[in-house]
């Protein structure tokens, strides 16, 4: 069976990209496979363990359980579009390397889209509410903590800049 | 795990998105959120030969709420109605479940009528459309059918949904009692996770806290979720203590027909139905009481 391709442009990371896919390429194998873009992790391609999060239209999303196709129009953020503006870490992205939030870095993609997503909604978030935002997101390594700590201490430090 | 090859498109109305599934029938499976239609054709449990992409349809996305009833479109994403505070206010078990499914980044995606129309028996928003009595329009190319949730749910992942219609609109009912309770409860072996028994309630009181009004129903626990309106009648009228609270849960669970699988025995999931009835009943009596 000869599969039809399907032209696409989607807004990725502030640029407009455009590509030819088939229908059953998902989101997260054309950022990665086609746009190279492969900061964004494939785990588990059914929707269990978060490595594959990006933001689709501002929203935390699950790239694995969406078709490129149905990109086409919208805008897409992965963790290579949370740098800042000169190339350095975001403060979230520090955060984690200074709380030791990461140990193999195979969920952290996934982890700060999450944790971004959150502090976009909510730059004050609970420890419950960090706990809440990362709970579709599985890490083996660190048992979480640091995480949260790494989360809560960007959301501080993102409070006094803004002051 | 990838998906095996499909054609794709895009429906940009109601009636076209009714017309392809005319014209492709059994072969065609309708995109809404993908939450579970996603993983399903990665696991290669579905084969469908065209997707039908539903999400670029704004008339299946609308909210309305009314003094009598919530209506959404099916499309509807389960984080809009999650934050809507005015369904909240009208509708308060769906803003409880909603926060019993999945993950975030699931419910951004995820619909309130995919979820219903993928009919799994631990899903918590398919119980929440039985305790509630929720309709469900049903639209073909040229018909259109509501059906009331007890009739819609036919199996485990089954419904009375036929190859060429869509579900198109959600109808939940408000209880305009002004004393009116809900909770809603599961437990599940991670946040998140499937529930291995989920239980919801609804009561309303009157001024001395007698019920004058229940509904209650349990997943999990069966090929679909059930509502039990006549063992909730037997509530109306009474002070609700922990007896009475009792009696009924259990007698519940007695009528439930769980089975076993990895997750849990038949005897466990009955068991929870008893306890988890108990709390959500208990729980919605004191919140219609607290009503001032």
């Amino acid at each position: 069976m000869t599969e039809t391709l399907y032209g696409i442009s989607a807004e990725v990371n502030g640029t407009v990209r455009a590509g030819q896919v088939v229908a059953r390429t998902s989101l997260v194998d054309w950022l990665r496979e086609h746009l190279h873009l492969t900061g964004t992790h494939v785990g588990c391609e059914h929707g269990v363990c978060g490595a594959c999060s990006v933001m689709f239209d501002g929203e935390p999303v699950r790239s694995c359980l969406m078709y490129a196709v149905q990109a086409n129009g919208h805008r897409v953020t992965t963790v290579e579009g949370l740098q800042r503006p000169d190339g350095q870490l975001s403060v979230l992205q520090d955060s984690f390397c200074e709380t030791h939030a990461l140990q193999c870095g195979y969920c952290t993609p996934g982890m700060l889209i999450a944790a971004q997503a959150l502090l976009d909604a909510n730059p004050r978030p609970t420890e419950h509410e960090i706990r809440e935002a990362i709970s579709g997101n599985l890490c083996r390594c660190t048992g979480y903590q640091q995480i949260v700590e790494a989360i809560a201490l960007a959301a501080q430090r993102m409070g006094e800049d803004a002051t | 795990m990838k998906a095996p090859p499909f054609e794709y498109v895009r429906a940009t109305s109601v009636e076209e998105a009714c017309a392809l599934l005319g014209q492709y029938g059994d072969g065609a499976k309708v995109l809404a959120g993908g939450q579970n239609l996603v993983p399903m054709m990665a696991f290669r449990l579905l084969h469908p030969s065209w997707l039908i992409d539903i999400n670029e349809i704004p008339a299946l996305k609308f909210v309305a709420v009314e003094t009598d009833v919530v209506r959404m479109g099916a499309c509807a994403r389960q984080c809009d109605i999650q934050r809507d505070d005015a369904i909240a206010a009208r509708a308060p078990l769906l803003r409880q479940a909603l926060s019993f499914v999945g993950h975030a980044q699931t419910r951004n995606r995820g619909t309130v009528g995919g979820s219903l129309a993928h009919a799994d028996p631990s899903a918590e928003l398919p119980l929440v459309a039985q305790v509630l009595g929720a309709s469900l329009v049903l639209r073909a190319a040229s018909s259109t059918r509501t059906l009331p949730a007890s009739s819609f749910f036919s199996g485990p992942m089954m419904t009375e949904l036929r190859p060429d219609e869509c579900l198109e609109q959600i109808h939940w009912p408000v209880w305009r009692d002004r004393k009116t309770g809900s909770s809603f409860n599961e437990i599940s072996r991670r946040h998140g996770d499937f529930a291995i028994v989920a239980a919801a309630a609804q009561i309303a009181v009157d001024d001395d806290d007698r019920c004058t009004r229940a509904a209650f129903g349990v997943g999990g626990a069966g090929p679909m979720p059930v509502a039990f309106p006549d063992l909730a009648q037997r509530l109306v009228g009474c002070r609700l203590g922990e007896d009475e609270l009792d009696d009924v849960a259990w007698d519940a669970a007695a009528a439930l027909e769980p089975d076993s699988d990895i997750h849990a025995t038949a005897a466990y999931r009955r068991h929870l139905a008893g306890v988890l009835v108990t709390r959500v009943l208990q729980s919605a009596y004191e919140a219609a009481k607290a009503v001032p």
